[in-house]
């Protein structure tokens, strides 16, 4: 079932800033964007656009699933996963209750998440893990419930160059299975992306 | 793709914030600490005469009540907000509105219940009858759910905004009129041993009234504050 990301005129505020104009792209199944641009080019909140969290100031992000649209409600409570720099975890809850509730909450398999060897960090409380474990407990939800669309902001920054690899593994096996994904990165990636690079918009249409 | 159930996440949203109302910050404790330690004062400041303080005991009860549910609201979103959780929870199975409602009501499961249970006892002890016991304990689980719904508006409103829980608290208290108004007025009809009726009715109305409003609020307050 081949899955469509439009995105026609996209452009995007923070504030009276216009971050993004006009900005247009087309996301099929199996394929992956890396998205780059300097600081405060607007990475971040053209991820969160698309996760549903902010309204774009116009234009449209469109999906489809055989050419027939999904109501955007539905896309995003079912297909679409958002991975930000902060972690959604809370700090005195232990790293198996974040997972049973996420599971539990996102309909999720826990059995899902052995590859990331979460195992012996079971018991700690999240605020006891380091940056780079709280980001691979943060991609267990990635994998215990699958969904069509990983956004990802960020995701290699905290993580040592084994759980890299890991991660870069488990991204490609999602593509693989049809996925799709959006990812921020400074580094590009280690497998086959279609780049996106923002850039400010001119002087003229930001009207400063 | 799965298709997790509404209510399933429903429940687990609920044990979630349940257990941390429960173990995080004090939770029960420091509003039943402050509960009890307000009705400590109260004879102390008023002096020991018990025909006074009888007869000011359900009012007084209620103020209390009131002010302590006001007390561990102001982290009723803030936790999960400054925590980014609600990235997890919007691309849930469950609208803002519902997860909104799920959280005020396991703030109240975690607290006003608590403190419901607490109120006929030191109305009691403060020198009401104790044959008000039964009534109180109603007008008590009434009041104490408008108080954690309509708190939960303010609390929505206030989220992002730097020092919110005085923002918070001047916003609520207004609304906490009424439940006061209605549960202290049901207290002293059946004081008089006239009919409670009238004064519980409203109490239940401001209730239903909270639950049916509370969630379009906050569902809207909280979209905007993460936008």
């Amino acid at each position: 079932m081949p899955h469509i990301l439009m995105v026609t005129d996209l452009s995007l505020r923070k504030g009276y800033n216009l971050l993004i104009h006009k900005l247009n792209f087309t996301l099929s199944s199996g394929e992956a964007i890396g998205l780059t641009g300097e600081n405060g080019v607007g990475k971040t909140t053209l991820m969160r656009t698309l996760a549903g969290f902010q309204t774009p100031d116009s234009g449209a992000i469109c999906a489809t699933e055989n050419d027939v649209q999904i109501e955007s409600e539905i896309w995003w409570s079912e297909h679409v996963h958002f991975l930000g720099h902060q972690d959604a975890l809370s700090p005195a809850r232990t790293v198996s209750q974040e997972l049973e509730f996420q599971a539990a909450y996102l309909g999720g398999d826990l059995g899902k998440v052995a590859p990331l060897n979460l195992k012996p960090l079971l018991d700690l409380e999240t605020r006891y893990l380091s940056a780079g474990q709280k980001r691979r407990l943060s991609c267990a939800r990635l994998l215990m419930a699958p969904r069509l669309l990983w956004l990802l902001d960020e995701p290699m920054a905290p993580l040592d160059s084994a759980h890299r690899a890991l991660v870069a593994e488990l991204m490609q096996n999602h593509l693989e299975e049809g996925g799709m994904i959006i990812a921020a990165v400074h580094d590009a990636l280690p497998f086959a992306t279609t780049g996106l690079r923002l850039e400010r918009p001119a002087r003229e249409v930001a009207g400063v | 793709m799965s298709h997790p159930s509404l209510l399933s996440a429903s429940l687990a949203l609920l044990k979630r914030d349940l257990s941390m109302t429960l173990t995080r910050g004090g939770g029960p404790l420091l509003a039943v600490g402050f509960f009890i330690t307000l009705m400590a004062m109260i004879p102390l400041s008023l002096g020991p005469d018990s025909s006074l303080l009888s007869r000011i005991a359900p009012g007084v009860t209620w103020l209390c009540l009131a002010l302590s549910t006001l007390l561990s609201l102001e982290r009723l979103f803030e936790r999960d907000y400054d925590d980014a959780v609600f990235d997890v929870l919007r691309l849930g199975p469950l609208p803002l509105e519902l997860v909104a409602l799920l959280k005020c009501l396991s703030q109240w499961l975690g607290t006003g219940l608590i403190l419901s249970l607490l109120t006929p006892l030191i109305m009691i002890i403060l020198g009401a009858e104790p044959s008000l016991a039964l009534i109180s304990l109603v007008a008590a689980l009434l009041g104490s759910l408008s108080f954690a719904l309509i708190g939960g508006i303010g609390a929505s409103l206030a989220l992002g905004a730097r020092k919110g829980g005085v923002l918070m608290a001047l916003l609520v208290l207004p609304f906490y009129v009424p439940p006061v108004i209605f549960g202290a007025g049901l207290m002293q009809a059946a004081q008089i041993s006239a009919s409670p009726l009238q004064a519980l009715s409203f109490l239940a109305a401001y209730a239903l009234f909270a639950l049916a409003l509370a969630p379009i609020a906050m569902g809207a307050a909280l979209r905007s504050a993460l936008n």
